[in-house]
């Protein structure tokens, strides 16, 4: 783990060379559409749950309802798509403002309330949404959902194959990842790190915490729903049963297995999780026991998950007696 | 650094009027009057659950006073967010450390430089000018305050491994990256040996005569008798005395308070004073 740091640190522009070219060839080699489509799979859990993980790891609240919004960036784009015939470009970033926008509206009630209570208000919220998905028949096609979105059109070309999804999805994530980091290393990261840290302490140096809460929501809905916008037009046809609130939990077990607070710990999970979910299939619904085992045990285990740092918040709170010895002990 | 040349000295830096706050039946401050002047080093001191923390928390907007207002810089605070009133210009530490303990030291310091710069998310995405002379300003600022507290080789630890010592003037240098008027301490020495006690006492001494003003909770006498030029008693809530040291040591009332009714006990002050 630490090798592999300094290896990253010292030769930074080779890794990022390496991996370009190899996510450049990966749809060229691997031909069978569906192992394709399961790495696109993995690729749009890892943004999800990434923008799940800029709300839980970054600034330490407990958002459930990542699926709601995951559910408005869906039927957006299919709802626009399909009965205005709107282009699949425009409606990527409108999904995501349209989400990020019921997020402010979901984290107003929340400001005053912390930790299992504003789980609670989130969940609930994510429920919300799906019941309006599945009741509001004019836009969302109630229960019967919304069949054949449009797909995708790049300059008169049809974007239908895993293959073509497979570089929608990287983009997508590439740039979440690149745009989050940058955030995440300005003022407005550390003002969220802060809150996660000491809320107490944020307020007296001036954080105005309940703005930071709200656009961290904001931020973390956004990009559930760019890729919920992604998603529809991928598997052509939506209805509420796939946004409820067991999706929700799915994407928060990839960040709780791939480590809070770390950015590509949620693209770990997600890869986990989504092999997981295929291999496993044979058992059919006894696999969610092997989720809830699984959470359990990283809790208990591992409370950062894999990728976190064993001295962080979320790594239970403590600071290790070994590394107090040694840190400066003495001035 | 701060331009301390705006303070006009005739108005209090720090003022409470009646100041009162009861947890239900219990009045943990009772109609405290308090004048802290530009440039002092205010002392307030009181035996254990004399609600001297209680009423920093009121003067720093954590709490809302139940009666009473709060005066900074003859502007009333009064009712104000803590982040509201740390935008003017008054930082705090706390009594039981709230550091962030899991980042670094020099982390910690960028915080406090949080209103002190304006880049928002868009300036980060694309690294605008702003958010370079922001993130320029931050790092020098705090490098350049840690260095006077003398923590600068430290920058890098996390905070929470630091002996307790340390991670008191961490949280110190953290509330001076607000570029504060007005310091509030809460128990600065606590935890310290005599030899940081002596160090840290150099420290708010030379800050005070950099401009600062600075108001100090503190338990040890020695240090407050010594460093401070105006002290407030506090006792159950109530104020029992305001002066100077030696208007505070000759009180009878203070004397009662720390060590109850009697001759030898009286005595004692004198040899501690």
């Amino acid at each position: 783990m630490e090798k592999a740091k300094d290896f990253y640190e010292k030769h930074k522009l080779i890794v990022y060379l390496i991996l370009f070219a190899v996510s450049l060839v990966v749809p060229f080699v691997i031909e069978q559409a569906l192992i394709l489509r399961y790495i696109c799979t993995i690729m749009m859990y890892a943004t999800l749950a990434g923008s799940l993980n800029v709300i839980n790891g970054y600034s330490g609240q407990t958002c459930l309802g990542q699926a709601g919004f995951f559910c408005i960036g869906a039927y957006t784009c299919a709802a626009l798509t399909k009965n205005f015939g709107v282009s699949f470009w425009i409606v990527l970033p409108l999904a995501g403002i349209l989400a990020a926008l019921v997020g402010l509206l979901v984290s107003l009630p929340t400001l005053k309330l912390s930790g299992i209570y504003l789980s609670i208000v989130t969940l609930g919220a994510s429920e919300i949404i799906r019941i309006i998905a599945q009741t509001w028949t004019p836009v969302t096609g109630g229960a019967l959902g919304i069949k054949q979105i449009p797909y995708p059109n790049l300059f008169g070309l049809e974007l239908f194959r895993p293959k073509y999804y497979y570089f929608i999805f990287l983009i997508i994530g590439v740039l979440f990842l690149f745009i989050t980091s940058r955030v995440l290393r300005s003022r407005v990261g550390r003002a969220w790190m802060a809150i996660r840290e000491d809320q107490v302490a944020a307020k007296s140096l001036g954080v105005e915490t309940s703005r930071c809460k709200c656009t961290n929501f904001m931020y973390g809905a956004f990009w559930a729903g760019i890729i919920g916008a992604a998603y529809a037009p991928f598997v052509n046809y939506i209805e509420s049963s796939q946004f409820t609130t067991d999706t929700g939990f799915n994407v928060l077990a990839m960040v709780v297995i791939g480590g809070q607070g770390t950015l590509l710990g949620p693209i770990i999970g997600s890869a986990i999780v989504t092999i997981l979910t295929e291999t496993l299939r044979f058992l059919e619904n006894w696999r969610y026991v092997i989720y809830a085992i699984i959470i359990i045990l990283m809790m208990w285990v591992r409370p950062q998950g894999l990728l976190g740092a064993s001295d962080s918040i979320l790594a239970g709170g403590k600071i290790r007696r070994k590394e107090k010895e040694q840190g400066g002990k003495k001035a | 650094m701060i331009d301390f040349s705006q303070i006009d000295t005739n108005v209090p830096m720090l003022e409470s009027k009646g100041l009162c706050k009861y947890f239900g039946g219990l009045k943990a401050v009772d109609n405290v009057d308090m004048k802290i002047m530009p440039g002092d080093i205010f002392g307030i001191i009181g035996p254990n659950g004399a609600g001297k923390t209680t009423f920093f928390n009121m003067c720093t907007g954590m709490y809302t006073p139940t009666k009473g207002n709060v005066y900074l810089m003859g502007e009333d605070v009064t009712g104000l967010s803590a982040e509201r009133v740390a935008r003017k210009k008054m930082a705090r530490t706390f009594q039981n450390l709230q550091l962030f303990k899991f980042m670094s030291v020099l982390d910690n310091v960028k915080i406090g430089c949080h209103i002190g710069t304006k880049t928002n998310m868009v300036d980060s995405i694309f690294h605008t000018k702003r958010y370079k002379q922001d993130e320029e300003y931050v790092v020098h600022k705090s490098e350049e305050i840690l260095r006077a507290i003398g923590l600068y080789e430290y920058r890098d630890t996390m905070a929470g491994n630091l002996a307790y010592g340390m991670q008191r003037k961490v949280e110190i240098a953290r509330a001076l990256a607000l570029e504060p008027y007005i310091l509030l301490l809460d128990e600065p020495a606590a935890g310290m040996n005599p030899q940081e006690k002596e160090e840290l006492m150099e420290f708010i001494k030379m800050l005070n005569d950099g401009g600062y003003t600075i108001a100090v909770i503190e338990h040890d006498m020695k240090f407050v008798m010594n460093s401070c030029n105006r002290i407030l008693v506090l006792n159950f809530g109530q104020k029992i005395c305001e002066g100077t040291p030696d208007q505070v040591k000759s009180d009878k009332q203070v004397h009662e308070a720390y060590f109850g009714k009697g001759i030898i006990a009286g005595e004692a002050v004198k040899v501690h004073g």
